[in-house]
């Protein structure tokens, strides 16, 4: 069991917080810049949001309704993708939820470089008002925005859009995956170096786990995004044809590129979820995590076969057979690890004494629709079957269910796991179950119908689709409004937290909460851990 | 071919029972274009296209499945071993049978998924020598097809064109593709400008249209009719209104389309742009 010895003594220093200023702008605190990463990612899932919203509203019915240039269309679908992925899933599991948890779990007093923390951050923020920028300015010809889908693949993205939208969506990609390798360098040295005295590796909570192999994940993947979209920049504006064929060069070698970074790139999404669900499912059945070192490795595993599968994403590209059954077969390897940690979670839960918390029905919930996106995945994996579904809403529709079921689902869970550790405020339970049953119901009304869609042969990033497919795009859009309803019931939760008197316990959770977050006063107090917690005993997960 | 069907449609009819993932639609209406409300693949009109939708049926009645057993056990622990049946939680966190067995499990399913994965891997990409040989090209927006000069017939050129006006809209051309039935068809694509895709569900697949690179893919439709696709890798504004038309034909009537269709398309000099033609 973790002890932390000493927080007393730590209250002479709550007053010693810096001006507002120098204490939100200049901040070197990683519960600071944690918050500040959160507040972000709300504002950017909040934009992201409003594009999501466009889309839905204009795939309600077939025709062009509210998007009189399809271009626009296919901006909103870009901006929706880059948005959610490197502005509020990152920046809300990593930044967010990484910053401010790994110190505490670890037992240590902050993160290895402050200041390096701080521009991580800032530089996510800049790559941001980069891409926000993009939009307005023109990038195909008679149309402002980068319409380029999420992955810039060229031609479109270079000899298709000449406009600068795409050179400032390229600027917004390397702001923040440099901002990305900033913070994975943080990560991977805090956890490396500084645990308490006694928390070995293998007595670290599975949450520091996971975003130490995120931090891997994003250190060795990111350098070749950031290349990629630097050829791709100077084939734009330098006269490089690395991506053009008459000037011998292969778009096909952008999509490998891109790949190689993007596969990986998923696992980031999801790695930090897997985490928070491991802690949240032990402490809620008061039980130790099932099979912990098999959790870990589970996560390593992942992370390792990651790397060795992105030419998925490019069965229809003409790969060679070889090439292609190679893919197959990796890509199926990747379910059996994952297939691990569903069962682990299970497993933890068997025999447990579980209280449904609203934090506890985000995490169940997860399990359920995680398998369903992963089973679709492996569907997917076979090439062969994948070449009818490939680029339809079939996949849209998967990868829907591990993201936005998935990761949003977690981000959530996390919130109402620590929101009482991180302001000292409590959410009410009601709201967070309501919003969890809306966002449930909705986010399956929105995104089941999609397997059908996509299975009918609905191709995806269309502004206009045939009518045969209207009746099952009518469906999905009700199931945005319900999810969109519970986001409602979630402000309207956490706007009650701060109205309310009511005062978290350091420990509100009870006994299964036996990570060192919760021997610390809520909030924490501004430093924390001025004599190194030790750890003794079993681990600490 | 008619026999292979039946033999589909039976195995459908098994699938069709839980009826999730599995809609009657598919199966009664015409082959060649999507129907409200559907929740399956669109009538395969190949032997490979047909064999695909009964394996893909298969790892959906499989995904299906295992879904249902993660529900089950998550039930049964909601059930069980909530707070008031079970305050007392036990301190098991280790059982090496059922860690192993949980590892071993789903890697005997995948070896079950991919056997006949790989062998219908290599149906789709090993071409056969073909019968009839066509190249399509993507632009935005809009497709051109070649046909190669081959003795005294083919060695035009035309571009399709969506046609706003017939219906299902957005899914019809001013010129289709035509090929016969039972043959087998190489489709070699390309493209001038961005990426597109060309894709037809009918025929169970799709192949990237890509500039500098020569794609091929094949086909041997066993039914006539029309059947369509639509572009399916973003290339732009009107990515939408590129659709694919491929009209399967006799022999006969194919023979008399090519005849037509020269003097239509008029004829280009000096045989065809591809060099496997004679």
């Amino acid at each position: 069991m973790a002890t932390a010895t000493a927080h007393a003594g730590h209250d002479a220093h709550h007053d010693h917080a810096p001006s507002f200023f120098a204490r939100w702008f200049l901040s070197t605190n990683h519960k600071d810049i944690g918050t500040l990463y959160l507040l972000f990612a709300f504002f950017a899932g909040c934009v992201g949001a409003f594009l999501s919203f466009g889309i839905r509203m204009e795939m309600e019915a077939p025709g062009l309704q509210y998007f009189s240039n399809p271009q626009t269309y296919n901006v909103f679908v870009t901006g929706h993708g880059l948005i959610m992925v490197f502005f509020m899933v990152m920046p809300a599991l990593i930044g967010g939820f990484g910053n401010w948890f790994v110190p505490l779990m670890i037992g240590a007093p902050d993160m290895a470089f402050p200041r390096m923390n701080n521009i991580s951050f800032w530089l996510t923020v800049a790559g941001f008002c980069s891409l926000v920028c993009s939009l307005f300015v023109e990038g195909a010809p008679g149309a402002a925005g980068a319409g380029t889908g999420w992955t810039v693949y060229p031609p479109l993205s270079s000899s298709g859009h000449p406009g600068p939208a795409v050179d400032f969506a390229i600027f917004s990609l390397h702001l923040a995956g440099a901002g990305s390798i900033l913070g994975a360098i943080n990560f991977i040295t805090t956890i490396l170096n500084m645990r308490a005295p006694g928390m070995t590796l293998h007595k670290m909570p599975l949450f520091a786990w996971a975003e130490l192999v995120t931090a891997f994940l994003l250190l060795l993947s990111l350098p070749v995004l950031a290349g990629a979209i630097t050829m791709l920049l100077t084939d734009r504006n330098f006269g490089t044809t690395f991506f053009a064929p008459e000037g011998g060069g292969d778009p096909v070698l952008y999509q490998h590129l891109f790949w190689f970074f993007g596969h990986p790139e998923v696992y980031v999404m999801i790695l930090p979820a897997f985490g928070i669900v491991s802690h949240v499912i032990a402490t809620f059945s008061k039980k130790p995590v099932f099979g912990y070192l098999a959790m870990a490795y589970a996560m390593v595993a992942i992370g390792v076969v990651g790397f060795v599968v992105w030419a998925h994403h490019m069965y229809t590209v003409g790969l060679s057979l070889q090439t292609q059954s190679y893919f197959v077969f990796a890509t199926m390897v990747i379910a059996v690890p994952t297939g691990v940690k569903i069962f682990s979670w299970i497993a933890t839960m068997w025999g447990g004494s579980i209280r449904f918390t609203a934090a506890m029905h985000w995490a169940v919930g997860f399990i359920f629709l995680f398998t369903v996106g992963g089973v679709t995945g492996v569907v997917l994996a076979n090439s062969a079957v994948d070449k009818y579904l490939h680029d339809t809403y079939y996949v849209v529709a998967h990868f829907h269910y591990v993201l936005s079921l998935g990761a949003v689902f977690i981000i959530f869970c996390g919130i109402y796991y620590w929101f009482p550790k991180m302001t000292g405020r409590v959410i009410p339970e009601w709201a967070g179950k309501l919003h969890f049953w809306l966002a449930f119901i909705g986010a399956n009304i929105l995104f089941f119908p999609m397997h059908f869609l996509g299975l009918a042969g609905m191709p995806r990033r269309y502004a206009d689709y045939p009518e045969a497919f209207a009746p099952w795009h009518k469906v999905a859009t009700w199931g945005g409004h319900i999810f969109a309803l519970g986001m409602v019931v979630f402000i309207i939760g956490v706007i009650l937290a701060f109205r309310s008197s009511r005062r978290a316990a350091d420990n509100p959770w009870g006994e299964g909460a036996t990570t060192l977050e919760w021997t610390l006063s809520s909030p924490p107090p501004f430093h924390q851990y001025e004599t190194l917690p030790q750890i003794v005993d079993e681990p600490a997960h | 071919m008619r026999t292979a069907q039946a033999q589909h449609r039976s195995k459908w009819g098994i699938a069709a029972l839980g009826a999730l993932l599995v809609s009657s639609t598919s199966a009664l209406a015409e082959p060649g274009v999507p129907v409200p409300w559907q929740m399956s693949r669109q009538t395969p009109v190949t032997a490979e296209a047909s064999d695909l939708m009964v394996f893909e049926q298969y790892l959906h009645w499989l995904a299906f499945g295992i879904s249902l057993f993660v529900l089950a056990l998550l039930i049964y622990c909601i059930v069980k071993f909530n707070e008031k049946s079970n305050p007392n939680p036990s301190r098991t966190t280790h059982n090496t049978a059922i860690e192993v067995a949980w590892t071993i499990i789903p890697v005997l399913i995948l070896v079950a998924i991919a056997i006949p994965s790989f062998r219908m891997l290599r149906t789709q990409l090993i071409v056969p020598n073909a019968d009839v040989t066509v190249k399509v090209t993507g632009h935005a927006w809009y497709w051109t097809y070649d046909y190669p000069k081959v003795g005294e017939v083919g060695g035009f050129t035309f571009d399709a064109n969506i046609d706003e006006e017939k219906e299902p809209k957005l899914l019809q051309t001013d010129n289709e593709m035509v090929v016969p039935v039972n043959k087998i068809v190489k489709v070699q694509v390309t493209s001038t400008d961005v990426i597109h895709s060309w894709a037809m569900p009918s025929f169970g697949g799709k192949i990237d249209a890509i500039p500098g690179r020569l794609n091929e893919t094949w086909f041997k439709a066993e039914r006539e009719g029309t059947y369509h696709g639509q572009c399916s890798e973003l290339c732009g504004m009107r990515h939408a209104y590129m659709p694919i038309v491929v009209k399967v034909v006799s022999d006969q009537a194919y023979a008399e389309w090519l005849k037509e269709a020269k003097t239509k398309f008029a004829a280009i000099d000096g045989g065809s742009k591809l060099a496997s033609a004679k």
